[in-house]
């Protein structure tokens, strides 16, 4: 396994800290009065989210985690584990609801994902930035209403509500940006 | 050489600092020559080199024998001080191995002057109004014993810490890894202590002249007398970056030997290369160095505050990645 010293550290690097993939977020020099050398450093636990500050003694040495971010096309979730694969490779990869989090409820079939691996398997899962979902229920809006002020709640075909302007009607697809969780466009069909 | 290193042949600072750079050097020389204090000019080549075991020099050699960079003009400067030159300053390129950061290059310029005959009192008064001449505004200032200001902030008597106190408190803060960082010297956790809880609280916009160190962190300072002593060393702080750090001057040869012994020392234990310590500043201490008080202020760190520049990089012509 590879290993980085603190002068190799910059922000984005990846290591490995109390077991987990962290990345790194901040890195100062320090050299206090006359003193010892050190790293202030800020990094990111990628599995938990945390942030923990920790200091490191100047030319110490930690491991590199494993990471490395890629497209893949979302399969198909068995119930339990969703499956994804590398479109060069064809290589398939599962992750648990706590590596896809979020995404879960705007991923469909063949949708291009941002996916984290580390020591190959998912850590985390990104969706696209914009998804485009059937309407499977929503009331039915009122005729000739075709102002967006109010809204209402849509169930979308991946299990996501989100609100919607009272003229979207079921069977109808939309844009959703996935980052906010909102409405954007009615998509022709 | 690739075609993307090509792309960093021009300089990182703007035309501007090189003029207000240029500016500073001026006024610097100016506000001397009215006090009669001489310009003078020491080889940056030495055969000998800082023992401070956290002091790292560069090295080459000349004639098959070793030489290194220095990493400050002290010595020099006081070899012409015992031979009778009376006050002198210098603006000296310095060079420290492993320093690299937002406030640090490891080839960097430092003003170094010593004073004849000046107190570490004399001394600071003209630090200020150095300071307020290069600013050009009256600033806010507060000197504080190091023993005030790091009780004050972490309820610590430095003169009496022991390292397993310090090593609680950082634990305490968060900090375990604190013992990894500074080894088995108490000198290393105070001044730890004091950048990670001290240093980054202090007010921006006030200079602190922290006088009055604990003897454990004495360096080259006169201790005083009395039954506590303290070591007559003073450092500047402005916008919670260290700037300088002046001593008035220990002048006894045989304790200057026993302190670079000790260094030696303390570099064979952690397994740092031994260094030859200076014969012809502790044989100039012999012949007698006169009483004086000198400090070392980083040039680059006064232009980034004069500039509220983010980072040394912006001051520089050539940071070390472009040199």
């Amino acid at each position: 396994m590879s290993t980085y010293s603190t002068n190799d550290f910059k922000s984005g690097l990846k290591i490995m800290m109390d077991n987990s993939p962290c990345t790194i977020v901040e890195n100062e020099f320090v050299r206090p009065g006359k003193g010892p050398a050190f790293s202030r450093v800020k990094y990111r636990n990628l599995k938990t989210g945390r942030v923990i500050d920790r200091t490191f003694k100047s030319g110490e040495t930690v491991d590199a985690a494993d990471v490395m971010e890629i497209e893949m096309s979302y399969l198909y979730n068995d119930g339990e584990f969703w499956h994804f694969m590398d479109d060069e490779t064809f290589e398939q990869v599962s992750g648990d609801a706590a590596a896809v989090g979020d995404a879960a409820k705007w991923m469909k079939d063949q949708d291009k994902c941002t996916v984290m691996l580390w020591n190959g398997s998912p850590l985390t899962v990104e969706a696209p930035n914009f998804v485009e979902l059937e309407v499977t229920d929503t009331d039915p809006g009122l005729k000739g209403d075709t102002s967006g002020g109010g809204g209402k709640p849509a169930t979308l075909e991946t299990g996501a509500v989100v609100r919607v302007p009272l003229f979207v009607q079921i069977g109808e697809v939309i844009k959703v940006d996935t980052r906010t969780g909102e409405y954007s466009a009615r998509v022709k069909s | 050489m690739s075609k993307q290193d090509n792309k960093h042949w021009p300089p990182t600072c703007s035309a501007a600092l090189l003029h207000k750079r240029s500016e500073l050097y001026q006024s610097i020389r100016i506000f001397f020559s009215e006090k009669g204090v001489l310009e003078v000019d020491t080889p940056i080549l030495s055969q000998s080199a800082s023992c401070d075991v956290n002091l790292d020099s560069f090295s080459t050699t000349f004639n098959q024998r070793p030489y290194y960079l220095q990493t400050s003009p002290e010595f020099a400067m006081k070899r012409l001080l015992a031979s009778g030159s009376g006050s002198i300053f210098q603006i000296a390129k310095s060079f420290r191995q492993g320093e690299s950061g937002r406030y640090h290059n490891p080839e960097f310029t430092l003003l170094e002057w010593y004073r004849v005959e000046f107190t570490m009192a004399d001394l600071i008064e003209e630090i200020l109004e150095l300071l307020m001449n290069c600013f050009n505004e009256n600033l806010s200032f507060s000197s504080v014993s190091y023993e005030r200001l790091f009780h004050r902030y972490t309820n610590i008597n430095p003169h009496e810490a022991t390292i397993e106190e310090l090593l609680a408190y950082a634990a305490s803060e968060g900090n375990p890894e604190m013992a990894s960082v500074c080894g088995d010297s108490l000198s290393n956790c105070l001044d730890y202590v004091f950048s990670q809880y001290i240093q980054p609280k202090l007010k921006p916009n006030l200079v602190y002249i922290v006088t009055d160190y604990p003897v454990c962190m004495a360096m080259l300072a006169k201790l005083s007398e009395g039954l506590s002593p303290t070591a007559k060393r003073f450092e500047v702080y402005f916008s919670n970056i260290e700037l300088a750090n002046g001593y008035e001057e220990l002048t006894d040869a045989s304790e200057q030997q026993q302190r670079f012994q000790q260094e030696l020392e303390e570099r064979r234990d952690v397994g740092a290369d031994s260094v030859p310590m200076d014969r012809y500043l502790l044989a100039a201490l012999e012949t007698g160095l006169p009483n004086c008080s000198g400090v070392a202020l980083g040039l680059d760190r006064l232009l980034m505050l004069m500039t509220k520049a983010a980072s040394i990089d912006e001051v520089l012509t050539f940071p070390i990645n472009r040199a």
